[in-house]
């Protein structure tokens, strides 16, 4: 049984398929058709909800796309679709703003970016452009060029008066203590079962029981196997609701990430020390995803083009592993082994992610290259992480995305790099072990020779960015 | 209202109210029809309509070849899912098998022979989508396969076509290159586009008592769907029903597009007698519909001294996919715009259509004008880095006007040519020049990042070259409480036509917006009607609903004459009132006093375009009605190391004639431009060798997202420039011919490329731009200085 709030009516649940997601209960079950489907894979935004959670006094809101969030995650959170943002005759400042900014046409990409803005609104006062291009990035309009629709983010701030949110989120935040999980929760349907633990025991504990289920922890890529392949998932571990495993804890010498932190929150904490972790992240798949999405399950799907990896395995990043009672912990760059294929047990899970503070690390750069700039997969990430000292490498961590079957170290490259002068010549030596390194694929993406080209061009990159800062090296710097 | 009028306004204040002018009407910044309900979820889309309890869902199992002959086909395993209604194939098809838009070659379900990967087989309809998936896919398909066509060079090699060539000439071309003081030959790959409308195909069919159906879906041309529904049922075209009330877009894709899952659904529905709804999952739909043509165009041209073009030859091969659809009028078009805004000089044009093994190519906002309109661009960047001068400087050269240089290589005048007034606004009002010099300062200091700048022109024909399509029809009724039904021939699809035609019909009636309720798009209602297509929704439309509104005017008119026994003249129509001599009452109240004095407030109207035709024999005449201008200057930065890029300003000047509503053209302009930036940057479209889609979704097929946009983004419409031509109110098309404004980010990436072999060498580059690609341009650029260098060491030494 799972029990949330639709905007702020009481859902209890308990006859529900765990492999539905929230975009087919809303249009199926609840009836409720403002919120479209686009896409089916989290790429276009038209599905986009906002979802309330608890935080201390206060309701957090965030935007996610509800085709790829499986039902269990709604457990003990408020959810809210378009249709609860008008009161009476009166539009939400959101809705009233995207009408008279002409920002919608064809109105099928409209809810799902009245939700995004809603959701903006909520987490920030007034918006630099970059954030409202952060906040509409995951969401795709084919008839308007985006124009009216920024200008409609901006407008709605004029509004200065409090939404029915506001007004009642007193009672709303009742109702959600009301509802918060204090044990674990299940959802059972014929042979499939979807499990929220609230505990790392019971996680552990549960995984030992059911070494075959799955878990789930923002799904933007599991849902993925249901919505597109069609897949079937009977067992479903659901650890958003693990407070332990959500944690971000910044020590002196470390960060440590829980492996169920959303990677927006993963990003605020890492960005601090390593801006570009915080510029790589900006092109990281879309808010959205990035507010449902964890670090943890960005590593544990052991994809080829995840983006957090490289620049991990550059920091010198650890993983926590646990099974049952027993933790260990295993350098992220061992962690991959082939394709798919991790150095995981059965039975084991990401616990945590340890990140190294910047001060014992070197200078830490993050290039990613795709087609589009937002909301796309790389199609090369290479993370550059060289300590420097007295004009000599004293150590060199280079890794890359998109150039094997596992995210991985150009080991040839930090050979030719460790020792040597910190010169123009040492470079070109550095960028000739670089094109030895890998043998990457062709694919739709790029082909083989453009990925060589341009992993070994942000080696020149990474120099000039060094040695001559005054060189403008990326075009992401025009905003 | 009716005879409840509260608030009842005295004599002198209406008096003042008739000084006043409408707020609403033609070329005010009316807000979008569906605004209000869009923004908070309650316009209904097809796939939001309650369903019926007994309603099924449709899935077509795709051919998992690209050419093949099917040996087996066994749909007995479907039935073994429960919830599974029946799975039909080709010999499940009562009527008629063939559903091609203008020539036969598209079966509803393979025949016996698939001819693309994607291509339906068989369709299964269950209780839900995910059992009739499982169910098709539990089917038993065998094909013997055969070699595909998948490349357009090939086809082109082979003769391998939809339909046959067809030519353009003026004057010998042969002898005016062979004369030329310089010449260029080329070829250039200009890529398809997936239309990406938000919303997926989708039709939702109900079963009448006679045999026919009712089918609500989400179609450019509801005539057609009808047409083909009742052709695959083999019922006449009365049984059967349509209605569209809006899209979630279109840009071409559901012109033809639509009817396949609308007669799929309407064939279950006919077997089953239950209601039946049929929506494409996106992939499905992107790997299962054509797309925009690609295009491989070769070219010769010859130039003087000065850069201007003497003679010019083109082959443009459009890459048509497996059946023609309408391919013939799209390689037409792409011809007919082959020159844009220029004299080519003695030309010859000659289309092919290339018959591959992919999805039938479609219509795609400009139907084959982009893929022709871009030859010139890239033409004259060609010439005018041979000749060292400013691409602007070519191109204005070259401009149509002066002696002997006004008509096309398809004998069409080009008259009333706004384009070199337009070029010379906004090469000042967007800085040009200065920019140009400060880019040239810029990159010479700039290593790593190299900016570019580009202004193009757009002329674009408007009408639809099958001159029969231009005509439509409207319906209006006023009710006897003044309120307005207004429907018409057109679709909307959220380029603001119902809001514009019902303002059309609020100025003439001079009553309010809100007055006029818009209604579905329904074949009962507007018969025989044209697709909403070719931009000419407005147009033809708006024309129509114009003469309806004027058929009931002249009648309340000549109504009021007699009444108030008045002349003619002294009736006017003036701010939700009428003024009768000296009479005024409000609009509403004046309705129910002809209603009482018998007078019909119903009519049709209808609307054909004049002085338009073409002879394809001569290939001569005057397809277009008139034409649209605009252009754009847009400015990028490019990373030299990467091939990435962003667009860093934009400054478009746009014509519309007299706009009927600023804001909604300012959004189409808008749109367009970013949409045909798309085109020729990231949109890029990739089959395997097998023929199959790899880019079939929105991970892969990348459309602009929000920071695609330019950062500095500045539209104009041109501001007191009717069109020359009585179209409706003077206004001017607008659908298409800016998505062509996009053609100045790709010359200005070339410009970029360009300035590393300072600008002395045309960059070879294919469209779509991609990073890939550019960087691969760029390194052409940079071998070739080298080269350069080392030649003139060589010469020093």
């Amino acid at each position: 049984m799972i029990r949330f709030l639709l905007n702020r009516e009481l859902r209890v649940e308990d006859h529900l398929d765990p492999n539905m997601t929230v975009l087919n209960y809303l249009r199926t079950q609840a009836r409720k058709t403002g919120t479209k489907e686009g896409c089916a894979s989290g790429d276009c935004g038209a599905c986009t909800v906002v979802l309330g959670e608890l935080d201390g006094e206060r309701i957090r809101y965030r935007s996610v796309n509800s085709c790829l969030t499986f039902v269990s995650a709604l457990n003990g959170k408020q959810l809210i679709t378009v249709e609860d943002l008008k009161q009476g005759d009166r539009l939400h400042p959101a809705q009233q703003a995207m009408v008279d900014c002409h920002g919608s046409q064809c109105g099928f990409c409209t809810p799902g970016i009245v939700m995004s803005m809603f959701a903006l609104g909520k987490n920030v006062g007034k918006p630099e452009k970059e954030e409202i291009h952060e906040a509409l990035a995951g969401n795709l309009c084919r008839c308007t060029g985006y124009r009216p629709i920024v200008e409609a983010a901006e407008k709605m701030y004029d509004d200065v008066t409090p939404d029915s949110f506001d007004r009642e989120q007193a009672d709303t935040l009742a109702r959600l203590r009301e509802i918060q999980p204090q044990a674990q929760a299940e959802l059972k349907y014929g042979r499939k079962a979807a499990y929220n633990p609230t505990t790392l025991a019971e996680l552990a504990a549960l995984k030992e029981q059911h070494p075959e289920a799955r878990l789930v922890a923002g799904g933007t890529d599991l849902a993925l196997e249901v919505t597109q392949l069609r897949k079937e998932i009977d067992t479903l571990i659901y650890v958003g609701d693990i407070a332990e495993m959500k944690q971000v804890q910044v020590f002196d010498d470390r960060i440590e990430l829980g492996a169920a932190a959303s990677l927006t929150d993963c990003y605020q904490a890492l960005s601090h020390d390593y801006p570009d972790f915080g510029a790589l992240l900006h092109r990281f798949a879309s808010l959205q995803i990035r507010n449902q999405g964890t670090l943890g399950g960005n590593i544990g799907n052991a994809s080829p083009i995840g983006d957090s990896p490289p620049a991990l395995i550059a920091l010198g990043a650890q993983l926590v592993l646990r099974q049952g009672e027993q933790s260990r912990t295993l350098d992220l760059q061992d962690y991959f082994i082939d394709y798919k294929v991790t150095a995981q047990q059965p039975g084991e899970f990401i616990e945590k992610v340890i990140v190294p503070r910047a001060a014992d690390n070197g200078e830490f750069r993050s290039y990613k290259i795709s087609k589009r700039i937002d909301d796309d997969i790389s199609a090369v990430l290479g993370c550059f992480n060289l300590v420097i000292r007295d004009g000599r490498v004293q150590s060199a961590r280079v890794a890359f995305g998109g150039m094997a079957a596992i995210p991985k170290r150009a080991s040839q490259c930090e050979q030719a790099l460790t020792g040597a002068e910190w010169n123009r010549d040492t470079i070109e030596k550095a960028k000739q072990a670089l094109a030895q390194d890998f043998s990457p694929i062709s694919d739709f993406r790029a082909s083989r020779e453009y990925r060589q080209l341009t992993a070994v061009n942000l080696l020149t990159r990474y120099f000039v960015e060094l040695e001559s800062p005054e060189v403008e090296t990326r075009v992401t710097a025009y905003v | 209202m009716s005879n409840h009028h509260q608030n009842k306004k005295s004599y002198a204040e209406m008096l003042e109210l008739v000084k006043q002018d409408l707020t609403t009407g033609v070329g005010r910044s009316v807000k979008h029809e569906s605004a209000a309900k869009q923004v908070s979820g309650e316009a209904v889309y097809v796939d939001d309509r309650l369903e019926f309890p007994n309603q099924l869902h449709v899935y077509a199992r795709m051919s998992d070849k690209a050419h093949a002959r099917i040996t087996k086909l066994d749909v007995s395993p479907c039935y073994n899912f429960p919830g599974v209604a029946i799975a039909i194939t080709a010999k499940d098809v009562p009527g008629q098998l063939d559903i091609g838009a203008v020539l036969p070659g598209d079966p509803l379900l393979a025949d016996g022979l698939v001819e693309y990967y994607g291509q339906p087989v068989l369709a299964v309809a269950a209780n839900d989508l995910e059992t009739a998936r499982k169910a098709a896919m539990a089917a038993i398909v065998e094909y013997e396969e055969l070699d595909p066509v998948l490349s357009v060079e090939q086809a082109l090699e082979q003769e391998h076509f939809v339909s046959e060539p067809h030519t353009h000439k003026r004057g010998d071309s042969a002898a005016a290159l062979a004369g030329a003081q310089h010449r260029i030959t080329g070829q250039v790959h200009i890529g398809g586009q997936e239309h990406f409308y938000l919303e997926t195909q989708i039709s939702s069919v109900v079963p009448t008592e006679d045999g026919g159906m009712i089918v609500f879906t989400s179609s450019q041309n509801p005539t057609e769907v009808q047409k083909l529904v009742a052709e695959v049922l083999g019922v006449s075209f009365n049984k059967v029903q349509i209605d569209m009330r809006r899209m979630g877009g279109g840009f071409g894709g559901k012109e033809t597009q639509a009817a396949g899952p609308a007669c799929i659904a309407a064939v279950v529905a006919h077997h089953t007698r239950r209601p039946v709804k049929m929506r494409l999952p996106r992939m499905e739909d992107m790997m299962m519909t054509g797309k925009r043509h690609p295009f491989f165009n070769q070219y010769e041209v010859g130039f003087d001294d000065n850069g201007r073009i003497t003679g010019c030859e083109m082959k443009l091969a459009g890459n048509c996919g497996y059946s023609p659809d309408l391919s013939n009028s799209i390689v037409d078009r792409a011809m007919f715009h082959s020159d844009n805004g220029y004299y080519l000089g003695d030309a010859t044009i000659t289309g092919y259509r290339c018959k591959t093994n992919l999805a039938s190519n479609t219509a795609y906002r400009g139907f084959g004008g982009p893929q022709g309109l871009i030859m010139p661009e890239i033409i004259l960047d060609d010439i005018a880095r041979r000749l060292g001068k400013d691409p602007l400087e070519v191109r204005k050269l070259n401009l149509y006007g002066g002696e002997g240089r006004d008509t096309t290589h398809y004998y069409q005048k080009v008259e009333d040519n706004a384009l070199p007034q337009m070029i010379d606004d906004l090469e000042r009002s967007s800085d040009y020049q200065a920019r140009r010099q400060a880019i040239r300062e810029y990159n010479a200091k700039s290593p790593i990042l190299k900016k570019g700048l580009a202004l193009t022109p757009v002329k674009f024909g408007i009408s639809f070259t099958a001159t029969f399509l231009n005509q439509a029809g409207a319906l209006i009724h006023i009710y006897t409480d003044g309120s307005i039904h207004l429907n018409h021939g057109g679709t909307e699809m959220g380029q603001g036509l119902n809001t514009k035609v019902a303002q059309v019909v609020a100025e003439e009636f001079q009553v309010d917006f809100d007055t006029i309720q818009i209604t579905a798009t329904n074949t009962d209602k507007v018969p025989n009607t044209s697709p909403t297509a070719a931009s000419s929704g407005a147009d033809l439309n708006g024309k129509a609903a114009q003469n309806a509104a004027r058929t009931i005017k002249q009648r309340l008119v000549e109504f009021a004459a007699r009444h108030f026994n008045v002349t003619e003249e002294d009736v006017t129509f003036r701010n939700n009132h009428v003024l009768i001599r000296d009479e005024v009452m409000p609009f509403a109240e004046f309705i129910q006093l002809a209603y009482f004095n018998q007078i019909s407030l119903s009519s049709t109207g209808f609307y054909r375009t004049p002085k338009i035709y073409y002879d394809r024999d001569t290939a001569r005449g005057r397809p277009f009605y008139y034409y649209a201008y605009g252009c754009a200057c847009s400015e990028v930065v490019v990373d030299t190391l990467t091939g990435e890029y962003k667009i860093l300003r934009a400054d478009i000047l746009h014509d519309v004639g007299a706009s009927l509503n600023p804001a909604i053209d300012i959004g189409q302009v808008e749109g367009a431009f970013v949409q045909g930036a798309g085109w020729l940057t990231t949109e890029e479209l990739v089959w395997n060798d097998k023929g199959r889609l790899m880019t079939s979704g929105p991970a892969s097929y990348k459309i602009p997202a929000v920071t695609d946009m330019p950062i500095d983004f500045r539209v104009r419409l041109v501001e007191n420039r009717k069109n020359a031509e009585d179209t409706v109110y003077h206004s001017k098309a607008v659908g298409e011919p800016p998505f062509m404004l996009g053609i100045s980010v790709f010359c200005a990436i070339k410009d970029a490329i360009a300035s590393v072999a300072d600008y002395r060498l045309s960059p070879a580059i294919d469209a779509p731009a991609t990073p890939e690609r550019v960087l691969w341009a760029i390194r052409d650029m940079e071998q070739h200085q080298q080269q350069a260098r080392t030649a003139a060491v060589a010469e020093t030494v």
